[in-house]
């Protein structure tokens, strides 16, 4: 088979350190989004397992499959989860969860987890959508713009030009650097449009790397632009697949002029995490904690 | 919370901007909206506020069309009906 430049590394991991299964209270977050899903159990508000892994055309089956390999290996079954809070686009078919929460409040909290709660403006540059969002210093939301029309900017835009160009999607960050000169950025803000933009780039002798520096400048462009409407207040952070991409994150800190802070873990994983803290919330409004 | 719904694509920007702080849930705008576009809705911290359904969240320049005509327009029904002074077009 072809190789498949689009494909991402799914993953798990679990703490090698196995105390925080002794009778601590156990939550669980699951937010399938439109090209990955990530499921993350906490223990007492620490994180201890999670998997991250594409959502697929069927996403009921997902994000089963990603809370069992999360659990994988761990002893731990899903019962014992003892609550477990579904976001994300897909959300609505997390059939085992207790409860369903925006995307928007979940990323907004686990960026406060993740990145410390210095953490104002959080973009999420999902799969498919892109979102800013504002919160306070306990991670909630006190404004957000979300552009949910279209793909421009977000990781399947990466992916349909890592096929194109045919690099693999993890190196695209870096090879948009090596050029001699910044190319002006794709004009067209549409994916489709960009593609087609890009093939008669490569058709007039661009080489690969610049064609892909044009691309990275171009994401980053449509994102500042969102981010500006809202209004920036440091710190700034960024989760998502694409927060993973150094190609858009630098050349959007050059153009917003302040750096981005370094998460503790993956930055694909902040919608989940913050779905097992809401989990862990409403578990003990609920009295059951 | 200031919520924006609605998107941005090349011919504009098209969003609804609502300050939910201000909102006491009555439902006075979802009634007076002619399109069918709001809606009221528990939001992620249990309060009761207005909401562009997700129906026309991608739509918005067209559901709010009929209430825009290009001259001498009214003010929208939708502002006119929040005492509170919650909602804002931003086109």
């Amino acid at each position: 088979m072809a190789q498949e430049f689009w494909r991402w590394k799914e993953y798990n991991w679990r703490d090698p350190n196995e105390s925080w299964k002794n009778g601590a209270f156990l939550t669980g977050g699951v937010d399938v989004g439109s090209v990955s899903t990530q499921a993350v159990v906490m223990a007492n508000g620490t994180l201890c397992a999670f998997a991250n892994m594409r959502t697929g055309s069927d996403s009921p089956d997902s994000s089963r499959k990603a809370m069992n390999w999360a659990l994988e290996g761990t002893g731990l079954t899903m019962e014992q989860i003892r609550y477990i809070v579904g976001t994300g686009y897909g959300r609505v078919n997390v059939s085992f969860a207790h409860r369903t929460i925006t995307e928007i409040a979940c990323h907004a909290r686990g960026a406060n987890f993740m990145y410390g709660p210095t953490v104002k403006t959080v973009l999420d540059m999902g799969g498919q959508d892109c979102k800013v969002i504002r919160c306070d210093e306990k991670g909630k939301v006190s404004a957000f713009l979300m552009n949910d029309k279209c793909a421009a900017g977000t990781g399947r835009g990466m992916e349909v030009f890592a096929d194109l160009l045919s690099v693999p999607l993890e190196q695209i960050g870096d090879l948009s650097f090596q050029v001699e000169k910044e190319p002006p950025p794709v004009s067209s803000t549409c994916v489709v449009f960009a593609k087609t933009e890009a093939v008669g780039l490569l058709r007039a002798g661009w080489p690969k790397n610049d064609v892909l520096a044009a691309y990275c400048s171009a994401m980053s462009h449509r994102v500042y632009a969102l981010l500006e409407r809202l209004g920036v207040e440091n710190d700034f952070a960024i989760t998502g697949g694409i927060a993973k991409n150094p190609g858009v994150v630098k050349r959007l800190e050059g153009e917003l002029k302040l750096k981005a802070l370094t998460p503790r873990f993956d930055p694909q994983l902040a919608g989940a995490v913050g779905a097992a803290l809401f989990a862990r919330t409403l578990a003990q409004k609920e009295g059951m904690a | 919370m200031i919520a924006n719904y609605g998107y941005k694509d090349g011919s504009g920007e098209y969003f609804i901007v609502m300050d939910t702080d201000r909102c006491d849930g009555c439902g006075d705008c979802v009634t007076r909206c002619p399109a069918g576009v709001l809606e009221i809705i528990l939001n992620d911290y249990d309060e009761k506020v207005a909401a562009v359904t997700d129906e026309h969240r991608r739509k918005l320049k067209y559901s709010c069309a009929p209430c825009k005509p290009v001259s001498n327009r009214p003010v929208l029904p939708c502002v006119a009906a929040c005492k509170p002074e919650v909602l804002r077009h931003s086109w």
